[in-house]
């Protein structure tokens, strides 16, 4: 015989309280490029951004406030927290290469706490398992409906962009999983 | 949730992030203004459906973004393997020999 299982009723704004096991916080505004780059351009756009892209799927590089994340074998997102500009420095590189600056079309919301991966996994299917998903690994990917990118920047902590208009639905999604993380 | 290996990610990644792109290996004709109306037809239009072993383009869209090829059975939906584009046509009798299961959905 199955055991049964009782649900637990929900008020409809349980979900925008404090949660015991993961805090949601805004992260603060930060500048950020879209980068596309072939190969041969990987050394002098490192140079001049400070920080070394990666060429491994899934990780990142830092350096200080500054992060490169790997998206794809051709492109990066790289954010600096101190708001530095980031055209300026890529523009010095003399590569052949293609920067957009989407500092204003993402916002970020950093998870935190024992239960943030489960609150991000009740919506985004990417595997977050520590061995498989470390500290500094990244990816894009879903949650929910939306595209997310996500990078893990403490065993408990991720940081989570989004586009700009989708954050309402991001951060509530978040804050479902994250009620939903402590039972 | 089927997982499908991107063989840019070089991982299993569920099948929300991806979407089809149709039949893999059709090479568009080098003379595109000088073929016939039928020999268009053929090459833009003309698909097997096939019931069974199929090769298609796929996007890893919410992923890496990239476009790679699969090779995947239209009735169970399983994918045999997935290799990156412009890499050769696996061979066939050795995808149905379980030789090459890089990629096998679970
Ligand atoms: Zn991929």
């Amino acid at each position: 015989m199955a055991d049964l299982a009782t649900a637990t009723r929900k008020a409809a704004l349980t979900a925008r309280g404090g949660f015991t096991d993961v805090i949601l916080t805004p992260a603060p505004a930060a500048s950020r490029l879209s980068l596309r780059a072939g190969t041969d351009a990987l050394a002098g756009l490192s140079a001049a951004l400070g920080v070394t892209l990666p060429s491994r799927p899934k990780t990142s590089a830092s350096s200080g406030k500054r992060h490169a994340l790997w998206l794809g074998p051709d492109e990066w997102l790289v954010i600096d927290e101190s708001e530095a500009d980031l055209m300026a420095a890529s523009a010095t590189s003399g590569t052949l290469h293609s920067a957009v600056d989407v500092s204003h079309r993402n916002v970020a919301v950093i998870v935190s706490g024992p239960g943030a991966e489960v609150a991000i996994n009740s919506g985004c299917p990417q595997d977050l398992s520590l061995a498989i998903f470390p500290v500094g690994a990244c990816s894009r990917t879903i949650l929910g409906k939306v595209e997310i990118v996500l990078l893990r920047i403490a065993e408990d902590t991720f940081r989570v962009e989004c586009w700009r208009s989708f954050s309402p639905y991001v951060f509530g999604m978040l804050s479902e999983g994250a009620a939903d993380a402590g039972h | 949730m089927l997982l499908i290996y991107c063989p840019y990610c070089e991982e299993e990644r569920s099948e929300l992030e991806f979407r089809g792109a149709g039949d893999a290996h059709i090479a568009r004709p080098d003379n595109i203004a000088d073929i016939t109306d039928e020999e268009f037809e053929e090459y833009f239009f003309l698909r097997q459906n096939p019931k069974g072993l199929i090769f298609e383009r796929w996007r890893h869209i919410h992923g890496c973004g990239r476009f790679f090829n699969a090779a995947r059975d239209t009735v169970s939906d399983r994918f045999y393997t997935t290799y990156k584009a412009g890499e050769p046509k696996p061979d066939v009798a050795a995808i149905l020999n379980g030789e090459r299961d890089k990629g096998a959905a679970r």
